[in-house]
């Protein structure tokens, strides 16, 4: 007997819907199963995992932040990713927003004003356009695979960061640890809520979330993304050119990116350092195609993806489990979210094995 | 009568949401040729895949030589002596003749007996082919000839041809019959499916028509009319297309001068130095067998591929250097071959489609999609075109080849262009739906639009057409009035055996 899988004649829209929510249930269970094999209390271990981070308004406010960045990478990518265009690096886009806004921060170090936050912003916005636009030209001038491009670039910009923070721009003061000066206040994004560290950096990824949506949804450029996405050769014929859609996509998911290196810099960080980014522009990719490449998907699986990080912090801190547990979550999510929406689309048909010819 | 090879009775096979055969009763002696005639999706090709054994039926008896038979695999079909050759060729390009006929076959056997025997068939039947040739480097004609072959060395008692003339010359059509026949005399009975009424009618000696899954008549095809036999297969009467006067004039729409272009396809077409003139009002049909360049000349034409040499220019202004935005502004228009993926976006709804090349009908204002505007042009296509659809909202890929055709028809005719070119334009589209589209383009040049329609099907260009050239291996001939030539020296011609032409009527020899 052979598994086969079919395509359904009808695919039910309620069980689009409902796929997400399947898969995170069934990831729930996987988690019960792998905390019961590593010899924690399940029901403990998912409290600590999912619930504890939430118990006070700092635990909300971090839980804002962290879905801050992945919004804004992952609402970036799916307008690449509708479009066909498969910009894996968000990475290395987030990392150079944060060295360029950084360095505008520490450009006018001490010579600053209400203006340097707005420059930093734009900075950091035009750094990871620039850094998305070099896999698209590479894709346009070469037809060199963007996927290669932009990951390995990626690396490519955290090694530029680490030399900066290492070299030129290290602190004069620091006592040779490797970071940068701490950002003057004036380039330090406000904090909204007291008692929290929630800031404007929040609002903003907001906005843009808005801005993509209205983009993708109401204009006729957002339109030629989708049809370059679904059909290329309908593009081609209609006369829409491919090439503007790989650069206006690398294009807003890099300055999107861009925006939430810098804004995770100047908002919660408050200087350059080795490591800004636990894997955001990575774990983007999950959250784009969690939130179904819609917006305000998005914004629900970032909320997710970002409790998940809280989540797997707790356990190391209360439970003693090790931090790859947030990966592994993550992986397990990714891939109840893919099966599910194949089994949406396709079912399993057992067939009996062919004879052999 | 003798005693049939093949009978089936009360076949029925229903998809989820379609009842594609509905009790079929079909019975085809021993050496008779039999026609399977239907329009698109009158389960033509259901029947067939269950004979073939590629699918069950739900219902019904097979029999086999007076025997009751349960056929589940193409490889017992094979067994039992049945053999069919498929619209589409399964052939693998990198090996030789022999070696795929070798594949198909499922007994142990020697190659090199294989090869002789192969020779042996060829030469019986006029089947001429180099065994030890390599499939890439022949033609579809060739191609369809290994496929027959294949059938042949396991000497079948039933072959079963589906559509086998599309991708065919009237020459090589001709020749294909005769092998077919003289199968047919030494008692090799044929299933042959088309919708082709002239060629079923100088074959076949039985006709079973089929349309919505059901047997709706058995016939001679040679007692028959084409007209007939064309409202068997619709269950009503034949719309006809009604020729206006004469509406080509003298101004010069369209000029192609040396256009030279290698293939961006490592497996397509090169152009090579084609010159053309089309003028207001004219309908020029380009002919040709599949694969000789049509698919790359209208790409030509629309702006995909840009000319390495030569120009184009419309109503006097060059345009090969622009792409297809800017030549749709001077009113080209286009109809692709393929309809769904490029013709429309298969997953999204009829409206967006509209907005896909119409969005110059006041549907953009400020780069933002005004959706009442997609909205009731949506709508005027699908009421002045007849689109059966059930809404505007529906996706493109819910509608029939048909259907779909009409609306992307509708979408270019709409805009008024100067210029439309077509691909094909009633390809797998039912009687009915091609009547509607020939009389559409009738209309449109009667009101002085130029059109360029590319097709295989030579009576629908000789129906429409004022004008025609053929294409082959990439060059065109010389144009010639249609009323001036005729369907064999268009078919000497799609062999590729004419002097190259100044491409214009009047010039031409």
């Amino acid at each position: 007997m052979l598994l086969r899988l079919e395509p359904r004649q009808f695919t039910s829209k309620r069980m689009q819907y409902a796929s997400p929510l399947i898969a995170a249930v069934l990831t729930l269970i996987a988690g019960v199963i792998l905390f019961s094999a590593l010899g924690t209390n399940p029901m403990v271990a998912l409290h600590t995992f999912f619930v504890r981070p939430l118990t006070s308004l700092y635990g909300v406010g971090e839980w804002a932040l962290k879905a801050t960045p992945l919004l804004l990478c992952a609402v970036g990518l799916s307008v690449g990713f509708r479009g066909n265009v498969w910009n894996i690096g968000a990475e290395g886009q987030l990392t150079m927003g944060a060295v360029c806004g950084g360095g505008i921060a520490l450009a006018f170090w001490g010579d600053e004003g209400p203006w340097l936050l707005p420059l930093m912003l734009f900075a950091g916005i035009l750094g990871g356009m620039a850094w998305g636009a070099i896999p698209s030209f590479l894709k346009n001038r070469f037809n060199a695979n963007e996927i290669l491009t932009s990951l390995m670039l990626s690396y490519v910009a955290i090694q530029i960061l680490g030399y900066l923070v290492h070299g030129p721009w290290r602190d004069p003061e620091g006592f040779n640890f490797p970071q940068t000066r701490i950002f003057g206040d004036d380039g330090i994004m406000p904090v909204l809520i007291e008692g929290t560290r929630f800031h404007l950096g929040v609002p903003i990824a907001l906005v843009f979330l808005v801005i993509v949506w209205v983009f993708m949804s109401w204009t006729f450029q957002g339109f030629k993304v989708q049809v370059a996405g679904q059909a290329p050769a309908a593009a081609a014929y209609a006369g829409y050119s491919r090439k503007r859609v790989v650069l206006l996509s690398f294009l807003i998911s890099g300055g999107l990116a861009g925006l939430a290196g810098i804004a995770e810099v100047s908002g919660t960080i408050t200087q350059l350092q080795p490591i800004i980014s636990p894997g955001y522009g990575f774990a983007a990719i999950i959250v784009a195609f969690l939130g179904r490449l819609h917006p305000f998907g998005i914004l629900l699986a970032s909320l997710l993806m970002s409790l998940m990080y809280l989540g797997g912090e707790q356990l190391q801190i209360h439970l003693n489990l090790p931090l790859a547990v947030t990966g592994v979550f993550q992986g397990l999510l990714l891939f109840f979210v893919l099966g599910s929406d194949v089994l949406v689309r396709y079912r399993i048909r057992l067939v009996a094995q062919p004879k052999e010819a | 009568m003798t005693a049939a090879q093949l009978e089936l009775t009360g076949i029925t096979k229903q998809y989820p949401g379609v009842l594609a055969n509905d009790h079929i009763d079909l019975a085809i002696a021993s050496g008779e040729v039999h026609a399977l005639l239907g329009e698109n999706g009158a389960g033509k090709s259901t029947l067939v895949k269950m004979i073939y054994g590629v699918v069950r039926a739900d219902e019904g008896e097979i029999r086999w030589g007076g025997e009751p038979v349960k056929i589940t695999s193409p490889s017992q079909a094979r067994a039992l002596g049945i053999g069919m050759v498929f619209q589409h060729f399964n052939l693998f390009e990198t090996l030789t003749v022999a070696e795929n006929i070798s594949l198909g076959i499922d007994e142990e056997h020697d190659l090199k007996q294989l090869t002789s025997e192969i020779e042996e068939i060829s030469e019986k039947y006029g089947l001429p082919l180099n065994p030890h040739q390599h499939v890439h480097a022949l033609s579809v004609g060739e191609r369809q000839r290994v496929e027959i072959i294949r059938c042949l060395v396991q000497d079948p008692k039933l072959l079963i041809m589906d559509e086998p003339t599309s991708v065919l010359t009237p020459q090589e059509v001709e020749k294909l019959f005769e092998t077919l026949r003289r199968l047919s005399s030494e008692g090799c009975s044929i299933l042959y499916i088309s919708h082709k009424l002239d060629e079923i009618q100088a074959l076949c000696d039985r006709a079973t028509v089929l349309r919505h899954g059901k047997v709706t008549a058995t016939c001679n095809p040679k007692e028959e009319t084409p007209k007939s036999l064309a409202e068997m297969m619709i269950g009503s009467e034949l719309p006809v297309c009604k020729r206006t006067a004469q509406a080509r004039d003298s101004e010069v729409r369209l000029v192609v001068r040396n256009l030279t272009i290698p293939s961006p396809d490592p497996h397509g077409t090169d152009l090579k130095s084609i010159n053309v003139t089309v003028h207001r009002g004219e309908v020029l049909g380009i002919a040709g067998v599949a694969g000789n360049g049509q698919k790359e000349f209208l790409a030509a034409l629309n702006g995909e591929i840009m000319a390495a040499q030569g120009r184009i220019e419309l109503n006097g202004a060059e345009i090969s250097k622009v792409g297809p935005t800017e030549r749709r502004a001077r009113g080209l228009a286009f109809v692709p071959e393929e309809r769904l993926g490029r013709g429309a976006v298969p997953d999204m709804s009829l409206s967006n489609n509209a907005l896909l090349t119409g969005y110059r009908e006041d549907m953009l204002s400020n780069g933002f999609i005004r959706f009442d505007k997609v909205r009731s042009y949506a709508t005027a296509i699908r009421e002045r075109f007849d689109v059966r659809s059930s809404g505007i909202e529906a996706e493109a890929r819910s509608l029939s080849g048909g259907n779909l055709q009409k609306f992307i028809m509708g979408r270019e005719i709409m805009m008024n262009p100067q210029l439309l070119i077509l691909g094909h334009p009633t390809w797998g589209v039912d009687v009915g739906a091609a009547t509607t589209i020939h009389q559409e383009i009738v209309d449109l040049a009667a009101k002085g639009t130029s059109v360029v329609v590319a097709s295989e099907d030579l009576d629908e260009l000789f129906e429409i057409c004022d004008s025609i050239a053929v294409i082959a291996e990439g060059r065109l001939s010389p144009v010639k009035r249609t009323s001036e030539t005729n369907v064999e020296e268009v078919g000497l011609w799609m062999s590729g055996q004419f002097e190259a032409g100044e491409g214009e009527v009047g010039h031409a020899a």
